[in-house]
Order: C-alpha cells, then sequence, then structure tokens
C-alpha cells in the first residue's frame, strides 16, 4: 500500500515523533511504499537544522533524512507553520531578511495543498498528534 | 438536558460527497491545533474539494457565541469560522455528547449545525476519503 504520515507532534516533547518513525520504519519493513511525511503543527520542529539532542538519545532528524536517503520518502514541511515558528530555510532566510538557516534539504518546505494531495492520493494518511 | 436535539435521522447525503473530513478536537484557548487544523480545512475547500468538518469533545467550544476577539493576543478563530460559507463549507457537524457535556445548545453557536450521535459520527468518519483529525 501507498502511505503518508501526518505528525503534529514537536520531538522530545511528546511521544509522537518518535511513534511516527517507528510507524514509518515499519511500513518500509513489511514493503509498503511510504510516500511522504508532512510535518505540520509542533511537527515542525522536527525539520530543525540545529537538532543536537545528547548522543545517547536517538536523533530525531538524522533518522528522518536517513528514512528519505533508504526509501525515498519526501520529507514535506508545512511552510506557514514553520516559518512562525522560526523554521526558514536558504531562501525563505533571505526573503525575509533573516540571518542563518534552521531547514535544509532534504527537508522541503512547502504548502498544504501537498498535504491535501498526499492524504487523497495514498491509499492511507496516518496522523500523530500530540 | 439542554436544546441539543438527538437526531437520529442526520442527512447522509451531503457527507456522500465528502472529499475532505476535519475532525477538531481542541477548542480555541490553550493551543493552535484548532487554528491549523481550521486552515488545512480552508486549503482544502481553495483547491476544490468538499469539505466537512466535524467539532469533536472540546472542539465544539469553538462555535461559542461571544467570544472576545483576540483576547489572548492570539489571532481569533471565531472570525474563520465565519468565513467558512465563502470557502463553501457548509457541512458542519457537531457531536451531540459534547455539547452535552459542555452546556452547550445549538442557540449558544455561532453556526448552524448539525449534531449526531456517536454511531452516526462513526458512519459519516467512516464514509470520508480523507480524514484529517486536529
Amino acid at each position: 500500500m501507498r502511505y503518508a504520515i501526518l505528525l503534529l507532534g514537536a520531538p522530545y516533547s511528546t511521544q509522537s515523533s518518535h511513534s511516527a518513525l517507528r510507524f514509518a520504519k515499519a511500513l518500509v519493513s513489511r514493503g509498503h511504499k511510504l510516500e511522504t511525511v508532512f510535518f505540520y503543527h509542533d511537527g515542525v520542529h522536527n525539520a530543525a537544522r540545529l537538532m543536537t539532542p545528547p548522543q545517547d538519545e536517538l536523533h530525531l532528524g538524522d533518522a528522518w533524512q536517513q528514512l528519505h536517503a533508504e526509501h525515498g520518502v519526501a520529507l514535506q514541511v508545512c511552510i506557514a507553520a514553520a516559518l512562525r515558528r522560526g523554521l526558514l530555510d536558504e531562501k525563505e532566510a533571505a526573503r525575509h531578511g533573516k540571518q542563518g538557516v534552521s531547514v535544509a534539504a532534504p527537508f522541503e518546505l512547502t504548502g498544504l495543498g501537498q498535504l491535501i494531495d498526499a492524504g487523497l492520493t495514498c491509499d492511507r494518511l496516518v496522523t500523530f498528534g500530540p | 438536558m439542554g436544546a441539543v436535539s438527538m437526531n437520529e435521522s442526520f442527512d447522509l447525503n451531503q457527507a456522500a460527497d465528502t472529499q475532505v473530513l476535519v475532525i477538531l478536537r481542541h477548542g480555541p484557548q490553550g493551543g493552535s491545533l484548532l487554528r491549523e487544523g481550521l486552515d488545512a480545512a480552508l486549503v482544502a475547500a481553495a483547491f476544490g474539494r468538499n469539505v466537512s468538518l466535524v467539532f469533536m469533545g472540546e472542539g465544539v467550544m469553538a462555535l461559542c457565541r461571544g467570544q472576545d476577539v483576540d483576547a489572548l493576543g492570539q489571532k481569533a478563530t471565531a472570525a474563520t469560522l465565519e468565513m467558512l460559507q465563502m470557502y463553501d463549507i457548509t457541512d458542519v457537524r457537531v457531536e451531540a455528547a459534547a455539547m452535552t457535556s459542555m452546556g452547550l445548545s445549538e442557540d449558544d453557536l455561532i453556526l448552524p449545525v448539525l449534531p449526531l450521535p456517536a454511531k452516526a459520527l462513526a458512519t459519516v468518519i467512516a464514509a470520508a476519503p480523507l480524514v484529517l483529525t486536529f
């Protein structure tokens, strides 16, 4: 089956990011196709480039990137939710006159329309919320 | 009990056309899930999808009359709800039990809604091709 995940929870604040990641890994290990993980609401913090958890904890940012590298999962971040929370890629930082970049590829800032598309074109969309 | 009508003969025809069902479970204060859930509903509608809303649990508080605009220095959601019709979102349902537990009747709400018993709600949710839960 073709799946999409909607993640609404902030990393290290609620369990939802860890649960979503474990679900994502279970999907691909069972041979399903995970098309996209869409980060919305506080979930956008999963895309924080400077995320630095202690070394004995799972690095969620790296884990999402690994999922992208190994299984081609798109990592889409709602641009409106991200900008509010200080998560800007190079293009948005330049547009808003901000120094520094807090989101980098393979995470991509995109619109909510992508979430609706993913939800309607995939067989299943599973939401992980706070 | 208040004036909540436990309408058993709800209209499933409209629900049958629903492409995107957005469930709102959070009130207007304390977090931004309601606002961001409504944003998702508006975007889906702007992309030409038939959108239905279901307010469940604390989410029914979003529909209360007399909310002070921007009381908490946050952008208020009531104005967005009043705009729903402009986006052709007219199918608005609420969990009847939630209205009862919050002590609300239909007269207390800013929009005409269809209160649904839990069983009918399950049917509506099962019939929707895409359900987004906030």
